[in-house]
């Protein structure tokens, strides 16, 4: 396999070959490889050696799927079965304008594809990460810091989720070294799928771990909530009516009130006359009744009776049952109006205790989840074709398909070839870093060959899987069943169409 | 995109599976580095290595002429560390034909680690360069190594536990599969000693030793593998048929001549020569250790390159 990260630079006499992939520059003799082992000189040409991953498709066996997996896999190549060749360990040539490190042919159903292989390095890149939380964090646009560096900042919340945008070029580059150093270290540690402790300022301590749930404040996240307030009254004002005379549930978002919401309403229910701190949105719905924190329903309160601001003694009556309950089901309290309309705690009914326990069985597992997000746009694209714009375009057609570690990705609309994927779809160890800081990714292009010839591309650069493949130098690792297959044509027709 | 560095791919870091393990690479320079203790502690000693992995490269070719050549009283001054480190574990050897290089894997260990522990806290350390190690335990801790005699079959053939209280910091393994070329026939000499370097040199030369005559064993200059060879026209080892015991024996009985004389002098503390299912071991090793049938499986170091070509790794 010829390679040109490192070229060679001479093919003198002797059948030497100067590698320059290092300062070292071995001299290296037909057949022997360099002191580093990486490079060899195969039949004359400078050839990388090292194992470069490749992701297979365990064949199908009478319908079932060979349980790989279940017993440790060596990495040794399945003969047969479907392979796509990763650009994890694959090296890079860019910024120089020339083929990048594989471009490898294969077949899928009848047509013939080609995967442009790299791997990328990429100073504008970034990390989304959602953490399925009310709590607080901090408020939106506070720095978080690993270290003391502000590696990113807290973003626009999402429905259950608060998020965090950290890397980005300016933390990377655009900062001090350490501010730069740090940043690295945490996209890279976050996207190895390993745990990050942050600070938001003004806010939370936070650890974040992609697939795990988050540690906020010293306290493990266990559910999402099931939806806001009043969108809990909704699902669950019918299972209440008739064991509680009002039913409160809070959030930071939003507060629902049973009796003067549109549900109790439906339910012959009036208001009772409860009401509630905040600002009130719509009937029985009300904002910021309390701040922001890490008590109930991600609001500050740990008494749940502090929310209530009066009772009004012309609607509500001694013995009137008050239930209260936080959005997740993890706080819930219940009481009975004395006579002089003070609420007192009770024993609560079974079956609003079933109710609270459902709230709960409705909630997912609360997550931290990892998007990578990078720009591939650049000279990256000059490996794949003497026309890097024509990529671009191919991509936006969709007839290019991008994978990073043969895991599919978003591409954004608009410029460029900006890309998010979710790290813990991609193989192992599938990111490294350089000092620029920057990470090291890995990044495949997916197309059919007629499509590759026609945008220009390196066609003289072309190889067989199966030439790759018995090179013996490849790590396999077994493709995620529920993905698509990264090799698939994006248009046309194939047999099994 | 970035620009790469001006010559030669950058030195490149990586996290290893499980988290804690770090990957650095440099053209040839190969380091799988572990540090226990704090998470703060661990965190800033990873970065201290990390700042002073990056330029050794550039400094050791920067003297490259002059590593490769045999010490010599009155030679040049040599100005990196790592240099060094090379020279002085070389030159405690003496009179025997020995260049810097074989000290390099051994030396590079021994200053990235250096610069992992100085000024940190930590419960233990290792930084692993392709199979030579440079070792830190604090009290209470212990490292455990398995050996490997045949790379092209990896299985380990016994664990060597080195204590805190022993003097033991560097681990290295020598023998003609490796990467390095070899003047004998052993196929691994595994030293325990002072120091990575030390350790490394040491290993070379005993395995060198372990030499015979013998028709079945196939040598060529080192030149004719490698034209920048530090061995230049010695006739280093390229195969080794299966040998009579009495030749076996007789090769086994010169390195240990030659361990022998290292651990008297100072220069090591222990030393194990396996080849073709003999073994000896020399010195205060751990010998129950050394000579037990372990079961410890070998952690394979996928996607380092690493894992066909060096013999000894932590367990």
């Amino acid at each position: 396999m010829p390679d040109d990260t490192a070229r060679a630079k001479d093919k003198a006499k002797d059948g030497l070959v100067t590698c320059d992939a290092c300062p070292v520059l071995c001299r290296i003799r037909e057949g022997r490889s360099g002191a580093c082992d990486r490079y060899g000189n195969v039949d004359g040409a400078l050839t990388r050696l090292d194992p470069f991953v490749v992701t297979q498709q365990v064949a199908e066996k009478e319908g079932d799927l060979v349980a790989f997996g279940k017993d440790e896999w060596d990495g040794a190549m399945i003969k047969g079965a479907p392979t796509f060749v990763t650009g994890i360990g694959s090296g890079t040539t860019y910024p120089d304008y020339k083929p990048a490190p594989f471009i490898v042919a294969s077949e899928y159903d009848g047509v013939d594809m080609v995967t442009v292989v790299s791997e990328g390095i990429f100073s504008y890149c970034g990390i989304k990460v959602k953490i399925d939380t009310d709590r607080f964090v901090g408020p939106e646009t506070a720095a978080v810091r690993v270290g003391g560096e502000q590696v990113g900042h807290v973003t626009t919340a999402e429905y259950g989720s608060q998020m965090l945008s950290l890397g980005g070029v300016r933390h990377l580059t655009g900062g001090s070294k350490k501010e730069g150093t740090v940043t690295c270290d945490t996209m890279l540690k976050l996207c190895s799928g390993e745990a990050v402790e942050m600070t938001v300022d003004d806010g939370a301590r936070l650890t974040v771990e992609a697939g795990r749930p988050p540690v906020i404040n010293d306290a493990q996240e266990e559910r999402m909530r099931v939806g806001c307030g009043s969108a809990t009254i909704g699902i669950f004002a019918k299972q209440w009516h008739g064991h509680a005379d009002e039913v409160i549930v809070v959030d930071d978002h939003i507060t629902g009130v049973l009796s003067e919401h549109q549900a109790g309403r439906f339910l012959g229910m009036d208001p009772v006359g409860i009401r509630v701190r905040g600002r009130k949105s719509t009937p029985g719905r009300y904002f910021q009744v309390a701040e922001p924190g890490t008590g109930w329903g991600g609001t500050d309160i740990t008494d749940p009776l502090s929310i209530i601001e009066s009772v009004n003694p012309k609607t509500a009556w001694p013995g009137l049952r008050l239930f209260m309950v936080s959005t997740t089901g993890e706080d819930a309290a219940f009481f009975v109006l004395d006579d002089d309309l003070k609420p007192v705690a009770a024993p609560m009914p079974k079956p609003l205790e079933v109710v609270v326990e459902r709230i709960g069985e409705n909630c997912e597992p609360a997550l931290s989840t990892v998007l990578f997000m990078a720009g591939a746009g650049g000279s990256l694209r000059a490996g794949v074709t003497e026309n890097p714009v024509r990529l671009t375009r191919s991509v936006r057609e969709a007839l290019t398909r991008v994978t990073c570690g043969g895991a599919p990705v978003y591409v954004w609309p608009g410029g460029g070839i900006t890309l998010m994927v979710d790290v813990t779809t991609m193989p192992e160890n599938s990111f490294g870093y350089v000092p620029t800081p920057a990470l090291v990714a890995p990044i495949e292009f997916t197309l059919r060959l007629d499509d590759y010839a026609a945008m220009g591309g390196h066609m003289d650069a072309v190889r067989q899987v199966e030439d790759v493949a018995e090179a013996g130098r490849l790590k396999s690792v077994r493709w995620h069943d529920q993905a698509p297959w990264p090799g698939a044509p994006l248009h046309g027709i194939t047999k099994q169409a | 995109m970035s620009p790469v560095q001006p010559f030669g791919a950058p030195p490149v870091g990586a996290i290893l599976s499980g988290g804690n393990r770090r990957h650095f690479q440099h053209g040839p320079i190969d380091l799988v580095i572990e540090a226990s203790g704090a998470g703060h502690e661990v965190g800033r000693a990873y970065k201290q290595a990390w700042a002073r992995f990056e330029t050794i490269l550039g400094e050791l070719v920067g003297e490259l002429p002059a590593l490769r050549a045999p010490l010599k009283t009155g030679g040049p001054i040599l100005e990196g560390t790592v240099a060094r480190r090379m020279a002085a574990a070389c030159a405690r050897h003496g009179n025997v034909f020995v260049t810097p290089m074989a000290a390099v894997a051994g030396a590079v260990a021994d200053e990235v680690l250096a610069a992992l522990v100085a000024g940190r806290t930590l419960d233990k350390a290792y930084v692993n360069n392709g199979g030579d190690i440079a070792l830190h335990l604090s009290r209470g801790s212990s490292y455990d190594a398995g050996m490997v005699s045949l790379a092209d079959a990896p299985q380990a053939e016994g664990t060597i536990t080195i204590e805190h209280a022993s003097p033991v910091r560097g681990i290295a393994t020598s023998g003609w599969r490796g990467r390095s070329l070899s003047l004998g026939i052993a196929d691994a000499v595994t030293v325990l000693a002072h120091s990575a370097a030390g350790a490394d040199v040491a290993s070379t030369l005993i395995a060198n030793s372990v030499d015979t005559d013998h028709p079945r064993i196939e040598r060529v200059p080192a030149h004719d593998l490698d034209p920048d060879s530090d061995l230049r026209d010695r006739l280093v080892t390229v195969d080794v048929g299966v040998l009579p015991d009495a030749a076996v024996i007789d090769a086994l009985d010169a390195g240990t001549a030659a361990a022998q004389q290292m651990v008297a002098g100072g220069c090591i503390l222990a030393a194990h020569l396996a080849l073709q299912g003999e073994a000896r071991t020399i010195g205060a090793a751990p010998q129950a250790a050394l000579t037990g049938q372990a079961e410890t499986n070998i952690a394979t170091r996928r996607g380092t390159g690493l894992d066909k070509r060096r013999r000894a790794w932590p367990t």
